[in-house]
C-alpha cells in the first residue's frame, strides 16, 4: 500500500488513556486504517525501532506523540519520530503541557528514587537496590534508559507541528484533527486543535454562575454534595474552566464533576496555574492577610489543583529551590 | 511563544541623556550608548546633553527622517516628567508617539547608585529591556471624551459656597447639594472670625442669599448624594431629597408656624446652638438660615409621634406650606466635574474623659462658646454658665484630639488662633482672667501673629505646657467649688494648679463619619488619618486620583476659613479649566475585551475598582467602557484566559521587556 499516507502513534511517559481514545474513534477507525498506512503503533501492533529508522527522513505524513517525557528512551523516539515525519502532533495533555506525570517536577530525581525504591509503604527493599542504567553480567550488558532529573513536554524535546489537547482528546477532536489533516487543510503550524477560548464559553452551567461572586472558602468535590445544575465556582468547588480551554463540550461538567484543566491554557496565557490563582484570589472576599490565609488553606494542595496538567510548561517549569 | 514574528523592518533610535550631571556623573552614558548600538534593531544610538531640551527633541525627530526609524527609546528621566515631552517629540518626527519608550535611568540608577561601572551595567540592562520591548509596540489613538459644564458642589459650608458662587458666576449651572437643612456649615455657627475680628455671619450670610438667589445654582439643602455613576465630563448622580414636610415653594420664612406650635417651650437640643438651647419640633436652624425655609422633626413632633396633634401650626400658617404625607424624592442630575467640600467634625470631647467634659457642667467646647458668645445664641451673647454664674477665671485647653499620640497625631492648625480669639471675646464679655494652656502656638498666617501680640497686651495669661487634667478635688481653700486645670508649667518647670470658674476645650479638626463611605461613593481615597487625599500633596492640591474630581476645604486636612476659601477658588478654577476645554484626550493604556476570546465567565465584572465593565447579556461577554477605565490592570491580571489586553501592556511587551532584563531574547524564556 505504497499510496496511503503513513501514519505513526507513539507513547512517552503516559497512562495509555489517550492509545484508548483512538480506539475510541469506534467505528470511524475502520475509515482511518482504510485511509491510512499504519507504520508504528507499540500498544497494538509489532514494529520495530529499526523499522522505522529504515524509512526515508519525512516519510511518515504524522506521528501522533502522546505522553511526557521523562527517559533518555522517550527523548531518542520522539527524535527519530520527527525525523522520519513531515508533522508531529502532541497528543493529549502530557505531550501538550507535560500532564500528570509533570507534577513529578515538584521534587528532584534522587527524591522521586527514594521514594519509590525505598521509602514508600509498598515497597521492601532491604538492600536500597537501585536500577542501574548499565549492569555488566556474565550474559552481558543490560541497559537501562536514563531517567532525568525534569518531566518535559514534547515540545521541549523536539519541534512539534500541531497539539491534540485534553486527557485524553475527544475523539470528536480527533476525527476533526484526521479530516483536515487527510484532506491537506491544517491550519497555521503551533496551533492548537481546539477552540482557543475558556470552557465558560460552552458550559451547560454558564449562565447559573454569579456576577458577583466572592469566595469565602473553597470545597472539595467529595466533601459536599454537588448541585447538578449550578455553577462549580458559585458552589465554592475550584472549576478550572475559566482558565481552559474549550472543546471537550464539558465532558466531566455533565458528570457532575468540576473541570481540572486537561486541554491547557488558551494560546494568550503562558501560565494555566498563575492565571486562575489571579481569577480566583481576585474575588476571595477577605481583604485581611490572616483571612486570605484562612481562605487558601481550604485548597490542600495548589500545585495538584493548578498545575495538575501544565507544570512542565510553566514559567517555573519545576520546583525551584 | 511570541516575539519574533514581526514583519516589519523595525529599526531603533536610543537616546541616552546626560542630564547635565546628573546622570553623566554617576555612569559611563558613552558606554550605553556603544552597547546599545550591538543590540538587533537598533539603527541609531547616541548621548546628548540634555534630550528634553530643544535640539534633544529636534535630534530625534532629524533621526526618524533621515535614518527611517520607526521606535525611539530614550534613557533620561521619569516618565512622569517627560513622558509627554518626547512623545509629542516622536509624533512631530512623523511616528505614532506611542512607538516610544522611556528608560528611568537617572531615579532607577544615577541618583541611587555610587558604584559608576555598576551603575553603567545597570542601565544598559534597563536600556536592552527596553529595546526588546519596543518591537512589540502598537500605534494607539487616544480618545476624546465631551465635558458636560455643570457642576455638582456637595456640601455647603464656606468652601462649597465659595466654590459654588465662582462656578455660578462664571456662567456655570451648579448643583450645591448640603446634608442639612441649611447652608453655611460651621462658618454660621461662629461669632467672630480671627484675626479680624469681624462678625462671621455677617460676612457669610450674604454669600449665603447670593447661592439661594443666583439663578445658575440650584440649591439642594436636607438632601444627600447616594450614588454617583458615570466618569469625567459625564457624571450621573443620583440625590436624595429628606423631606422636611414643608413645601419649599410655598414657605416663605415667616417662622408664625414654630410661634404656635403646640410646643410652648422647644424639648429637642438645638443642633446650631451646639445643644446649649432646646428647640421646638419645628423649627429653622437660625434665622438667616438659607433657604428660609422651616422643617418638622418627624422624631419630636406630636402629629407624627401620635396622629392626634391639633395642628396649631397647620392653622397658623396662611399660605399652606405645611405638608405631613410629604415623602422623600429622588433626583437624577448630570454634571461633567463634581467638587466635594463636606467638611470636617470635631474631636468629641468624651474620648478625653481627664478633661472632664460632660462629667463637669462647666466645661465647654470651643464650638458651644461660639454659640455662648455670639449675640444671636443661647444666652444672647452673655457668657453664663451652666450653673447661671459668670465665670471670672477661666481656661482654654489646647491642642484637645491634636497631636497626641491618645487621640490625633496632626495638628488642627486652627485652635491656636481661635483658642486667642475665645480668649480675646471671653476677656471682652467678661472681664475674666483668661488662661490659655498650650503646647506651642502656633500662629503661622497673615497677620495672626500680629493677633497674638495683640491678646499679650490684653493681660490674657499663657502657660506653656500640655494639661494633665481638670478636676473639682480642691486641696487649697482658693480652689474650693472651682474646676482646677492641672498642667506643668514648662517655662518656669513646676506643675502648677489653676482654678477657675470656666474650661474651654479647644477642639481639634476630624475627618466627618461619613468621610469613607463618601470616598467610595466617589471613588477617591482618603489618607490615613481619613481625610480625602489630594492628588499631589504640593503640586495638585486639589485634584484627586479620579479625573473630574475635586476637594476643597477641611474634608481634606484641617484648615481655617482663608485657606478653606482659596481652595474652593482653586478647586473651581480646576473645574473651569477642564469645563472650557470642552474635552479630554484620555491615556490610551486602557484595557479591552478582545470578543471572541472572553468566555464570559464573570470573573472581571465586580473586581474593576472604577466600575468600567459590564456585561453584554445577549452576547454573554464582557465589555470595557473605555472613559471609565483608568489603566490599573486589575482586570488584565484576573482574566483567566487572557481575553482582557491592555494598551501599552500586553503580555508581549512585558515578557519582551522581562527577557530583556534577564539577557534572554524575545523568545527564549516562553
Amino acid at each position: 500500500m505504497p499510496d496511503k499516507p503513513k501514519v505513526a502513534f507513539y507513547w512517552c511517559a503516559s497512562c495509555g488513556g489517550c492509545e484508548e481514545s483512538v480506539v475510541d474513534l469506534a467505528e470511524n477507525i475502520l475509515a482511518v486504517v482504510d485511509a491510512v498506512d499504519i507504520v508504528m503503533w507499540p500498544v497494538a501492533m509489532d514494529f520495530k525501532k529499526k523499522d522505522v529508522e529504515a524509512m526515508p527522513d519525512g516519510s511518515i505524513l504524522v506521528s501522533l506523540i502522546n505522553g511526557a517525557v521523562r527517559t533518555s528512551e522517550q527523548e531518542e523516539m520522539v527524535k527519530l519520530l520527527r525525523k522520519k515525519s513531515k508533522l508531529v502532533i502532541a497528543y493529549g495533555s502530557c505531550a501538550h503541557t507535560g500532564g500528570v506525570p509533570g507534577l513529578a517536577n515538584q521534587f528532584e530525581r534522587e527524591e522521586v528514587l527514594k521514594f519509590v525504591y525505598e521509602d514508600s509503604p509498598s515497597t521492601v527493599n532491604p538492600q536500597k537496590t537501585r536500577p542501574e542504567i548499565k549492569v555488566i553480567t556474565e550474559e552481558g550488558t543490560v541497559t537501562l534508559p536514563k531517567f532525568f532529573n525534569v518531566v518535559r513536554a514534547l515540545d521541549q524535546v523536539i519541534d512539534v507541528d500541531y497539539y491534540l489537547p485534553g486527557c485524553p482528546p475527544t475523539p470528536k477532536l480527533l476525527k476533526q484533527a484526521l479530516e483536515a489533516l487527510l484532506s491537506g487543510k491544517m491550519p497555521e503550524k503551533g496551533t492548537v486543535l481546539a477552540p482557543d477560548i475558556a470552557l465558560c464559553d460552552e458550559c451547560p452551567r454558564k449562565d447559573t454562575k454569579p456576577s458577583d461572586l466572592k469566595y469565602t472558602e473553597f470545597k472539595r468535590p467529595h466533601a459536599v454534595q454537588i448541585d447538578p445544575n449550578l455553577c462549580f465556582l458559585a458552589q465554592g468547588i475550584i472549576c478550572m474552566g475559566p482558565a481552559t480551554r474549550a472543546g471537550c463540550e464539558g465532558v466531566c461538567i455533565s458528570g457532575n464533576m468540576p473541570c481540572t484543566g486537561c486541554f491547557g491554557p488558551t494560546s494568550r496565557v503562558k501560565d494555566q496555574g498563575a492565571k486562575i490563582l489571579s481569577a480566583l484570589a481576585s474575588q476571595v472576599e477577605a481583604k485581611e492577610e490572616k483571612e486570605i490565609d484562612k481562605i487558601l488553606a481550604t485548597i490542600p494542595d495548589p500545585v495538584g489543583t493548578f498545575y495538575r496538567y501544565a507544570l512542565p510548561v510553566s514559567l517555573l517549569r519545576k520546583r525551584i529551590k | 511563544m511570541h516575539g519574533n514574528g514581526h514583519k516589519e523592518d523595525i529599526r531603533i533610535g536610543f537616546y541616552v541623556c546626560h542630564c547635565g550631571h546628573n546622570i553623566a556623573g554617576s555612569l559611563d552614558v558613552k558606554s550605553v550608548a556603544e552597547y546599545v548600538k550591538t543590540l538587533p534593531g537598533v539603527a541609531v544610538s547616541r548621548d546628548y546633553k540634555y534630550m528634553c531640551s530643544d535640539p534633544g527633541q529636534e535630534l530625534v525627530q532629524k533621526d526618524i527622517r533621515q535614518n527611517k526609524l520607526n521606535r525611539i527609546v530614550v534613557a533620561s528621566c521619569s516618565p512622569l516628567l517627560h513622558e509627554h515631552t518626547f512623545r509629542i517629540a516622536v509624533e512631530k518626527g512623523g511616528l505614532n508617539p506611542f512607538y516610544f519608550q522611556m528608560v528611568n535611568i537617572r531615579e532607577n540608577v544615577s541618583w541611587v547608585h555610587t558604584d559608576k561601572k555598576a551603575a553603567t551595567e545597570k542601565a544598559k540592562d534597563l536600556a536592552r529591556a527596553a529595546v526588546q520591548r519596543v518591537f512589540s509596540h502598537k500605534p494607539l489613538e487616544p480618545k476624546h471624551v465631551k465635558i458636560n459644564p455643570d457642576v455638582l458642589v456637595v456640601g455647603g459650608g464656606i468652601s462649597g459656597i465659595h466654590a459654588a458662587l465662582t462656578l455660578a458666576n462664571a456662567g456655570k449651572k451648579v448643583y450645591l447639594v448640603e446634608k442639612s437643612p441649611t447652608i453655611g456649615g460651621h462658618m454660621a455657627m461662629f461669632d467672630k472670625t480671627f484675626p479680624t475680628l469681624d462678625c462671621a455671619a455677617c460676612i457669610l450670610t450674604p454669600k449665603m442669599s447670593q447661592v439661594k438667589n443666583h439663578s445658575n445654582i440650584t440649591l439642594w439643602s436636607y438632601s444627600e448624594v447616594t450614588k454617583v455613576d458615570g466618569y469625567v465630563g459625564n457624571y450621573k448622580i443620583t440625590v436624595k431629597r429628606k423631606p422636611r414636610y414643608i413645601n419649599e415653594e410655598l414657605c416663605v420664612g415667616c417662622m408664625d408656624c414654630i410661634e404656635k406650635c403646640v410646643y410652648k417651650e422647644g424639648k429637642t437640643p438645638d443642633e446650631f446652638n451646639a445643644g446649649l438651647s432646646k428647640r421646638k419640633p419645628i423649627y429653622i436652624p437660625f434665622p438667616q438660615a438659607t433657604p428660609q425655609v422651616v422643617l418638622i422633626d418627624r422624631e419630636a413632633c406630636i402629629e407624627f409621634k401620635s396622629g392626634h396633634c391639633k395642628k396649631t401650626c397647620v392653622e397658623a400658617c396662611d399660605r399652606n406650606a405645611i405638608d405631613f404625607k410629604q415623602q422623600e424624592e429622588t433626583k437624577e442630575i448630570e454634571a461633567g466635574t463634581i467638587i466635594l467640600a463636606t467638611g470636617f467634625k470635631t474631636f468629641d470631647a468624651d474620648k478625653v474623659p481627664y478633661y472632664g467634659y460632660g462629667k463637669y457642667q462647666n466645661v465647654y467646647t470651643s464650638l458651644e462658646v461660639e454659640r455662648l458668645v455670639n449675640a444671636s445664641g443661647p444666652t444672647s451673647g452673655e457668657v453664663i454658665l451652666r450653673n447661671g454664674k459668670t465665670p471670672k477665671m477661666i481656661g482654654i485647653i489646647h491642642c484637645v484630639g491634636s497631636r497626641d499620640k491618645r487621640t490625633n497625631r496632626w495638628c488642627s492648625r486652627t485652635c491656636c488662633m481661635y483658642s486667642l480669639k475665645l480668649a480675646h471675646l471671653l476677656k471682652e464679655h467678661t472681664d475674666a482672667e483668661v488662661y490659655n494652656f498650650y503646647i506651642d502656638m502656633r500662629t503661622p498666617g497673615k497677620a495672626y501673629e500680629e493677633f497674638y501680640d495683640k491678646l499679650l497686651e490684653e493681660n490674657v495669661h499663657f502657660i506653656r505646657g500640655r494639661v494633665a487634667e481638670v478636676t473639682d478635688c480642691a486641696v487649697r481653700p482658693e480652689e474650693e467649688g472651682k474646676l482646677i486645670i492641672r498642667a506643668e508649667d514648662t517655662m518656669i518647670g513646676i506643675v502648677r494648679r489653676v482654678p477657675v470658674d470656666m474650661v474651654v476645650l479647644a477642639v481639634g479638626m476630624e475627618p466627618k463619619e461619613d468621610a469613607q463611605d463618601v470616598r467610595r461613593m466617589f471613588n477617591i481615597s482618603c489618607s490615613t488619618e481619613g481625610f480625602f487625599l489630594e492628588r499631589h500633596p504640593k503640586l495638585a492640591p486639589v485634584d484627586t486620583f479620579t479625573d473630574g474630581i475635586y476637594i476643597a476645604g477641611a474634608c481634606q486636612g484641617p484648615k481655617d476659613i482663608p485657606d478653606s476659601v482659596a481652595q474652593a477658588g482653586a478647586a473651581a478654577a480646576q473645574a473651569l479649566s477642564l469645563i472650557d476645554r470642552g474635552e479630554i484626550e484620555l491615556e490610551p493604556n486602557t484595557a479591552f475585551v478582545v470578543q471572541e476570546e472572553c468566555s464570559g465567565c464573570r470573573t472581571c465584572l465586580t473586581i474593576c475598582p472604577y466600575n468600567a465593565i459590564s456585561r453584554d447579556e445577549e452576547k454573554q461577554k464582557a465589555f470595557i467602557n473605555e472613559a471609565l477605565c483608568k489603566g490599573c490592570g486589575t482586570c488584565v491580571a484576573a482574566c483567566p484566559s487572557g481575553a482582557i489586553k491592555q494598551n501599552l501592556f500586553e503580555d508581549e511587551m512585558i515578557y519582551s521587556e522581562i527577557n530583556g532584563l534577564l539577557k534572554l531574547t524575545s523568545t527564549e524564556c516562553c
